[in-house]
């Protein structure tokens, strides 16, 4: 019904659109525009293709039935998942689209006429080269996020799986899938496509396994980025531009987003993706000897006290608000403190929390201001000039120890320089060390008063104190 | 001699790795969350193929095998975009400003 040209140009307009939902995402003010821009390129994308198809038949009536019933689950998960539970969600998500991207390959394969890619044992080279990348790209998107949900939800431990010889298998695997996919070309037999996805999903499941939950902010954004290969792979066999500008936008997104990350934890991409790091927090030996220092111990009157006479106060923000689900505890805290005129600002850490930007949706849920939250080159000259840090459910990124000793796995990492303010306020259930097994010196630092307790727990009673 | 049309989608696909890069580093790092879930809505334009594979072929056989593959992907395919465009929604009407009026 509608000529491949015109369709083209739609595709076009599609691709231009989500560019735009991208760029809107540059500041909080345009980005529920670009959101509209995303949602529109979108329907006017599977509106054409439905036009150039052309077939309102039955088939027609079941389409409208599963967009449907997709649509109805999406929808009622997107209003009914908590804020905390965003990093398992998104990898979910990842795990659809490659899931999906391998179902299209796999229907391009079985009948590449409707695609005009020849005929069944007698597809055009590079659509298969094509077809095949892409369907592995996806299978290894789809296992993959599966085990980064599993381990996001704990339904899977977060410590990391080795076992002998891993990398090499790995690395087999990997050249068979090379070989495999050269072998297609030349004979085009069913079972070696079969073969490239089962291996594909196998890779998946191992190159995720080894890595640590606390890497996991890499991981979501590194499978985020496959995804966008994946649907990349399948935009150039199915010769569609809107595919192949929306897989190449993707893909670099969650490629940035891996460095990023990678840069806040002071680690190459590659020492990620071999994993083992971050054991348990009980495996780590340095933890036993040290807990002899004398550390100093505070309750929640202290605290108030202390914040209550500061003339400003920063939030060190981590994980364990989250887990805590203290974001809003932390709300009502800085609240009261700015009654009695303290200023409050929040620093966040590049990688803190289990996704980029983790931390600043939990506290935009709290309604608190995003004006008052600042990343961490913005704010770290500020903790010199400032009376208090309040750390809630971080460790690792305010340690000191990454500046000063070099023998430290974590030497050289960005940190919040949280020790040079008056006096630090650690909350913290115990003082067992942080996902990298190591001790965090401020413990022990003169100006620190450790807040033995649940995060939330421990806020509401400074809340009750004020 | 004529120009393969794959050129001209390897230089799409090229110039939009380029145009991805610029945009997404001058995404707010604040905003990061909302990018990996849109990231994720519009990846799903993968919904296309699905609905040609699904649609496509013979009318009198609606379940051939590899229409049914286009239907599974189409639901998995539609979870995503409507999913991930309201949860970005969703969060994106919780960033707000500092009132003016400070109590």
């Amino acid at each position: 019904m509608i000529s491949s040209n015109l369709l083209a140009i739609f595709y076009l307009i599609s691709g231009v659109l989500f560019i735009l939902a991208l760029r809107g995402l540059s500041s909080p003010e345009t980005s529920r525009q670009g959101n509209l821009y995303g949602i529109i390129g979108m329907a006017l994308a599977i509106s054409v293709t439905i036009l150039s198809v052309g077939n309102f038949s039955l088939g027609f009536l079941y389409l409208i039935i599963f967009l449907l019933i997709g649509g109805s689950i999406g929808a009622f998960i997107a209003f009914k998942i908590p804020m905390t539970a965003m990093p398992e969600l998104v990898a979910g998500f990842h795990s659809l689209v490659g899931l999906a991207a391998v179902f299209v390959a796999i229907s391009a394969f079985l009948n590449p006429e409707i695609f005009n890619l020849g005929t069944p044992g007698n597809i055009k080279v590079a659509s298969l080269i094509e077809m095949s990348l892409g369907a592995a790209i996806g299978a290894i998107t789809f296992t993959g996020s599966i085990i980064a949900f599993l381990k996001l939800r704990g339904i899977m431990s977060g410590s990391p799986i080795t076992f002998f010889g891993q990398h090499y298998l790995n690395l087999f695997l990997g050249i068979s899938l090379l070989a495999l996919i050269s072998y297609l070309c030349i004979k085009q037999i069913d079972t070696l496509f079969w073969a490239i996805i089962i291996i594909s999903l196998l890779v998946g499941v191992l190159l995720i396994i080894p890595i640590g939950g606390a890497d996991m902010p890499v991981v979501i954004s590194m499978l985020n980025s496959y995804s966008g290969w994946a649907a990349a792979g399948i935009g150039f066999t199915l010769e569609n531009t809107a595919l192949i500008i929306t897989g190449a936008l993707v893909g670099s997104s969650g490629a940035i987003l891996s460095y990023i990350m990678c840069k806040g934890m002071n680690r190459s991409f590659f020492n990620v993706i071999l994993g083992g790091w971050g054991g348990n927090d009980e495996t780590s030996s340095s933890s036993v000897q040290k807990e002899k220092k004398p550390v100093k111990n505070g309750n929640a009157d202290d605290a108030a006290f202390l914040m209550k006479n500061a003339s400003s106060v920063i939030i060190v923000p981590g994980y364990g608000m989250a887990v805590a689900q203290a974001q809003h505890a932390l709300r009502e805290m800085v609240d009261a403190l700015k009654k009695n005129g303290v200023k409050v600002s929040y620093a966040i850490h590049p990688v803190a929390g289990r996704m980029p930007g983790h931390m600043n949706v939990l506290l935009a849920e709290a309604n608190v201001p995003y004006d008052e939250v600042f990343e961490l080159d913005e704010i770290n000259n500020d903790f010199a000039n400032c009376d208090v840090a309040y750390v809630i459910g971080a460790n690792d990124v305010t340690n000191p120890i990454a500046k000063s000793d070099p023998q430290s796995p974590i030497y050289g990492m960005p940190v919040l320089d949280v020790e040079k303010s008056k006096s630090v306020l650690f909350v913290k259930r115990s003082l067992s060390p942080g996902y990298a097994g190591i001790d965090n010196d401020l413990f022990y630092r003169d100006n620190t008063l450790m807040l033995f307790a649940d995060a939330k727990k421990m806020t509401e009673e400074i809340v009750k104190s004020l | 001699m004529e120009i393969d049309p794959f050129i001209f989608r390897l230089s799409i696909f090229i110039l939009s790795i380029f145009i991805g890069y610029y945009v997404v580093w001058s995404v707010t790092p604040s905003l990061h969350t909302p990018l990996m879930s849109v990231t994720n809505a519009i990846s799903s334009v993968i919904i296309v193929g699905a609905i040609i594979a699904a649609l496509a072929g013979n009318s009198m056989n609606v379940f051939d095998t590899a229409n049914i593959f286009g239907f599974l992907a189409i639901i998995l395919a539609a979870i995503n975009i409507f999913g991930g465009f309201l949860v970005t929604q969703r969060m994106l009407a919780m960033y707000k400003k500092k009132k003016k009026d400070k109590k």
